[in-house]
């Protein structure tokens, strides 16, 4: 080895001879090789790549060459040096491999373990059901109307064209709240029997066109069984504009049907009698997907609103036409769900709302 | 409404090879929902007419035996053996011939039975499965057709009954008259009209006297006499068979008689044992203090809005209702008036109401009664009576009309292309009203339509554009969508109440909406004070249940008795909500009742809206249980006062507010773990763990902890300011603090707050220690700050700065002290 300022002598640099350097190479290939672990690896590393390797150690003697000779030795020195450096780099990668290979394995777990730590919740289905129906209509443009379900007999009965004394008023089975501390005095007041109070509501406070759902929650003094509620819920929809006709209301029917009940689904009409509609309808809708087989399922009712109800609502008849349509939330449940017993649907069995989840 | 199709044949041409189901769907196209279709009991093999020639008494058996010789339209008599004693020679039976089935499976075979072989059975009514009726044998009358004729459908068994739903505009359809209309018209088929009846001409003295006081509420009194009825003489065979088949129930000749028409013509009717009848009739209101017995034997207190028959006694019946006993038909009657009469609709709704009597006279007459029918029923009856029991007619019926002339309706001949968006001719329309039975005149395009006297539904163009696209058909209405314009989405107020829901349901509660009926039992049972504003109910005043006549002032109620319901099928971790109206009670003044001819005048219509109370929007959740469950990671938790304080800031969260908590007290919940829920100053709801007295009460572990929020008391939400998020290193501080006992943490966090000022990030309670070192009567509360600047990373001299400011204000406020 020569110092820094020693003069030239060739026999002196015998590290920067060819044979010498790949024996410095094929010694750390070695080294590296026959490094088990990653410890053992940096054990020899210090050797073939330290301060004091062969290969970094010649790289100092170039200076001692004559300028002719050291870019020939200056390239065998960097190229010794590279294959050392990259023996070195491949073996290393090799042994993190085989390690990461054994620790992870080890650091395996049970991923089918439970972590329901969180108990999950549900909407209940007569709501998500509501929103689902709302929500086709706010799609056509509609809004939502709300009305109260403690409601004015009037909007209930009179505005929509059943009378005092008419049979349909009594056919209503209707809850009547009591006025003042006595039980018998009248409040004018009932539990709504259906949503479409909300139709008068609405036509008294907005001028066409008026495209509304109404959903909610109505009362009929029923005992509960496997097929009747006295608590029940309905979607109400009203339209009232210049020309509509029923063909409208068919095809906001059949949209509805379509939306809700598959591509497939159509409704089928028949005559029917509402006070507060004229002509009127029941209406039924094919339902492919129900559980016994495809076939048409009674769903509601609807018509063109009658002008005498326009007229106590304060529109006028000969200017404006409307449709009103009513469906059971309930039955709509019961049939595209399976529902067979409605107390399953009102006792509020978490078993049973569970099985419907969030239903965003 | 029953329909034997038989007696619809009767009336109607019904096409060969119509099916029950074609029939269906016919009924069902024109309205007229099918309810049911009862089916005849099946009888197989030979069942015929018979008559009997011969009877033998049989001796010597423990009942008495006969041994008949019946002709069955054979060569000979067979001989059959017989225990009924109610038929005579000469009566036809019907006899079911060995190798018959009757109803049950029950085979018919000759055999040897009281030393006589019996060569077949005579039937009861109930053996062939027809009716219940088994007290003897069923004997068919003079009028039955020849022995061998097949006998099926001679006692029912091929008639298919369809009960049909009528609706309450479609009285006419409450008679075989208005149903054979339809069918005629819907089938396209021939029909006769048994109504188009002209009365004989009697002659001599007026049958009674008369007199109609309210000719408003009766415009038309018909009345006829007849003698010599035979009170013995028995329906025949085919009219109890079609009583029975409509679900009428037969008790005499002149009764069944009335039924049987009213039935047909659909124009009820009453006899009057003419014999009890004193002095002149009288139709007028009823008298104060006024009372009758009716035929249900119930003693009547008569209010002065009832419609009274009168004689000189006083009331003899409820007009359109029903009739006295006084007057009633009896085992002896031979003299009968007979009373048909046109009343007023809602006058009988009303009676019928008050008085609990939804007879079929008055839910016919309630749904209007064709007034042209009073002469014709009376003239039908009369015949019945005469070929059946031997009654004629005596004198001139009476016959009070003081009908006015019937409406003219006005129709523009477009209207009903216009309503159903389908284009019906002129032509067709004026067909189409013509088969309801209306008179259409005009130069068609307006025309003027006077409506059949059995329609006084028919009142408005409206009432005949139903009647033109009914009968054209609904299916012919095509599927338009119409475009609306554009909306614009959810309220605020609709999006909130969805929000809460959600949230609630993704936080793990299940969403439970029960009945709002409560009782005092559960508002006793909650604890609530005398004076609680929430034992102010709404009462109804007819509830399903006596012990729940209110509507709920708070959802706690039907909420918990819907967890106390899933506790006790077996779960036990539940945690439950429910968000709905509350209706808050106090005093209101009655809602109006306005006209309904024009729109309320605002006033009106402000004092209308205004008498319905303001029915407030609650969320309440309930938990009991675990929160969390044990699982392979670890102990479960259970569920605390503070899910339920969780819950309801989760609820204001979801509705963009911010909820302020602090100790408060309140039925139902424990006086010390009761939160007062407030935004601003106001107090929006209440959370904590309920009161274990109110556990015990209702039955609910201890520890159930429950919320109820006002939804509708919070402020709309703000739109929210979107802040500036620094990229600059923050610094972490811990800060551990100690404070008396009954400081609030919420105090110590406010006011940490305040004096670390505006480059404090963010402040978490992490920790919270009783217990030595810390002294008796106050507790540590450790804080996790985050503070950053917005520009700049803080030097250690600013974070220590603020953590003096913070230190500083927690003591000042709070006397918290650093712990050490």
């Amino acid at each position: 080895m020569s110092g820094a300022n020693d003069p030239y002598d060739p026999k002196q640099v015998a590290a920067l001879s060819a044979e010498a350097l790949d024996a410095a190479v094929a010694q750390a290939r070695q080294a590296f090789a026959g490094a088990g672990d990653l410890d053992a690896l940096a054990a020899v590393r210090p050797a073939h790549l330290g301060d004091r390797a062969p290969v970094l150690l010649a790289r100092r003697e170039l200076g001692a060459l004559p300028p002719a000779a050291r870019s020939d030795a200056g390239k065998r020195v960097n190229a010794a040096r590279v294959a050392v450096t990259d023996a070195y780099a491949a073996r290393l990668a090799e042994l993190e491999a085989e390690r990461d290979a054994r620790v992870l394995a080890e650091e395996r777990v049970d991923v089918t373990l439970p972590w329901d730590r969180t108990p999950r919740g549900a909407r209940h289905p007569l709501t998500t059901l509501t929103d689902r129906i709302a929500d086709i209509f706010v799609g056509m443009g509609y809004e939502v109307a709300d009305g109260p379900e403690l409601e004015a007999e009037w909007l209930n009965f009179d505005a929509l064209n059943i009378g005092r004394d008419h049979p349909a008023r009594t056919m209503m089975d209707t809850f009547f709240v009591a006025g003042g501390p006595g039980w018998e005095t009248d409040s004018g007041l009932v539990l709504r029997t259906h949503t479409s109070p909300v139709q008068a509501r609405t036509m008294l406070s907005r001028t066409p066109p008026i495209y509304v759902v109404a959903p909610g929650r109505v009362y009929r003094t029923d005992e509960l069984d496997a097929t009747h509620t006295p608590v029940f819920h309905q979607v109400e929809g009203l339209a009232v504009d210049r020309g509509l006709t029923m063909a409208h209301l068919r095809g906001t029917l059949d949209h509805l049907a379509r939306s809700l009940f598959g591509a497939d689904a159509v409704t089928r009409w028949r005559p029917s009698y509402f006070p507060f509609t004229e002509p009127s309808a029941e209406f039924d809708v094919w339902f492919p997907e129900h559980r016994d087989g495809p076939r048409w399922v009674e769903w509601g009712g609807c018509g063109m609103v009658n002008p005498r109800v326009l007229v106590a609502c304060g529109i006028d008849p000969e200017e404006y036409s409307g449709f009103a349509f009513g469906v059971g939330i309930e039955r709509a449940l019961q049939f595209r769900s399976g529902v067979g017993d409605m107390r399953d649907i009102v006792e509020g069995d978490v078993r049973f709302t569970s099985a419907f989840g969030v239903d965003q | 409404m029953r329909v034997p199709i038989g007696w619809l044949a009767e009336h109607v041409d019904l096409p060969a090879g119509l099916t029950v189901e074609d029939l269906d769907t016919a009924f069902v196209r024109l309205g007229l929902e099918v309810e049911e279709i009862h089916r005849p009991a099946v009888v197989t093999g030979p069942l015929v007419v018979g008559r009997v020639l011969g009877i033998e008494e049989l001796t010597g058996f423990k009942k008495p035996i006969r041994y008949c010789q019946v002709d069955v339209g054979e060569d000979a008599p067979r001989g059959i053996v017989c225990g009924a004693r109610n038929f005579a020679v000469d009566d036809t039976v019907v006899v079911a011939l060995p190798g018959a089935v009757l109803p049950g499976g029950f085979e018919i075979a000759a055999r040897t039975t009281y030393d006589h072989v019996s060569d077949g059975m005579i039937c009861s009514v109930r053996e062939l499965g027809v009716g219940e009726d088994h007290a003897g044998i069923l004997v068919l009358g003079d009028d039955a057709p020849p022995p061998g004729t097949p006998a099926g459908p001679l006692v029912g068994l091929d008639d298919v009954v369809v009960e049909l739903a009528v609706t309450p505009d479609r009285g006419y359809c409450l008679s075989m008259r208005g149903i054979a209309r339809e069918m005629g018209t819907g089938l396209a088929v021939d029909w006769r009209d048994p109504g188009a009846l002209t009365p004989p001409a009697w002659s001599g003295e007026p049958a009674w006297t008369v007199t109609v006081e309210d000719a408003d509420r009766c415009d038309r009194f018909s009345m006829i006499a007849l003698e010599g009825l035979d009170p013995t003489a028995p329906s025949p065979w085919w009219m109890r068979r079609r009583l029975g088949q409509s679900g009428v129930r037969s008790i005499s000749l002149a009764v069944d008689v009335t039924n049987y028409v009213m039935l047909e013509l659909g124009q009820p009717m009453h006899a009057f044992d003419r014999a009890a009848v004193t002095g002149p009739i009288v139709v007028r209101r009823a008298r104060a203090g006024e009372r009758l017995t009716t035929l249900d034997g119930a003693d009547r207190a008569l209010d002065a809005d009832d419609l009274l028959i009168t004689d000189g006694t006083g009331p003899i019946g409820l007009a359109a209702v029903m009739g006295g006993a006084s007057t009633e038909i009896g085992d002896g009657t031979t003299d009968v008036l007979l009373e048909a009469a046109h009343w007023e609709p809602t006058g009988v709704a009303r009676t019928a109401r008050r008085h609990r009597l939804p007879s079929e006279a008055a839910k016919r007459f309630e749904r209007g009664v064709d007034p042209e029918m009073t002469m014709v029923a009376l003239a039908r009856a009369a015949a019945l009576l005469a070929r059946y029991g031997g009654a004629r007619v005596v004198g001139v019926p009476v016959d009070v009309d003081t009908r006015g002339p019937r409406p003219v309706i006005g129709l523009d001949a477009g209207l009903p292309a216009r309503v159903a968006g389908v284009p019906y001719p002129p032509a067709q329309v004026t067909e189409l009203l013509a088969a309801v039975g209306c008179a259409v005149d005009g130069d068609g395009t307006t025309l003027a339509v006077t409506p059949p006297p059995w329609r006084p539904d028919l009142t408005d163009p409206a009432d005949l554009v139903e009647e033109v696209v009914r009968l054209a058909g609904y299916d012919d209405v095509p599927s338009v969508l119409p475009t609306a314009p554009p909306g614009s989405g959810l309220t605020d107020r609709q999006r909130r109440r969805r929000a809460v829901g959600r949230a609630l349901a993704e936080a793990g509660y299940v969403e439970a909406p029960s009945y709002p009926f409560v009782g005092p039992a559960v508002l006793d049972a909650l604890g609530l004070a005398a004076d609680d504003p929430r034992r102010d109910v709404v009462l109804v005043r007819n509830p399903l249940s006596e012990e729940e006549p209110a509507l709920r002032t708070t959802l706690l109620p039907g909420l918990l008795a819907t967890l106390a319901r899933n506790l006790s099928r077996g779960q036990r971790d539940v945690a439950l909500f429910e968000h709905g109206a509350v209706f808050p009670g106090g005093e209101r003044s009655p809602a109006p009742l306005p006209g309904v001819d024009r729109r309320p005048d605002d006033e009106t219509l402000a004092a209308l809206l205004g008498a319905v109370p303001v029915q407030p929007w609650h969320v309440a959740a309930a938990l009991s249980g675990a929160r969390e469950p044990r699982g392979w990671w670890g102990p479960g938790r259970p569920a605390v006062w503070a899910d339920a304080v969780q819950a309801a800031r989760l609820v204001a969260a979801a509705a963009g507010v911010e909820l302020t908590v602090r100790a408060g007290e309140r039925a139902p919940w424990h006086p010390g773990r009761c939160a007062e829920l407030t935004v601003g100053d106001r107090v929006v709801g209440h959370a904590g763990e309920l009161h274990p007295r109110v556990c015990a009460a209702l039955d609910l572990p201890a520890r159930t902890s429950v919320m109820e929020l006002d939804v509708d008391a919070l402020p709309a939400a703000t739109v929210a300011v979107g802040p500036r998020i620094s990229a600059f290193p923050p610094v972490l501080l811990d800060l551990a603090l100690v404070v008396g006992d009954d400081v609030p943490a919420a105090e110590v966090d406010a006011a940490l707050r305040a004096g670390a000022g505006e480059l404090l990030e963010s402040l978490r309670l992490f920790d919270l220690y009783t217990g030595p070192p810390v002294p008796a009567g106050s507790r540590s509360l450790a804080y996790a700050l985050t503070l950053r600047a917005p520009d700049r990373t803080l030097t250690s001299e600013e974070a220590t700065a603020v953590r003096d400011a913070a230190l500083a204000a927690a003591a000042e406020r709070t006397g918290a002290v650093l712990r050490a």
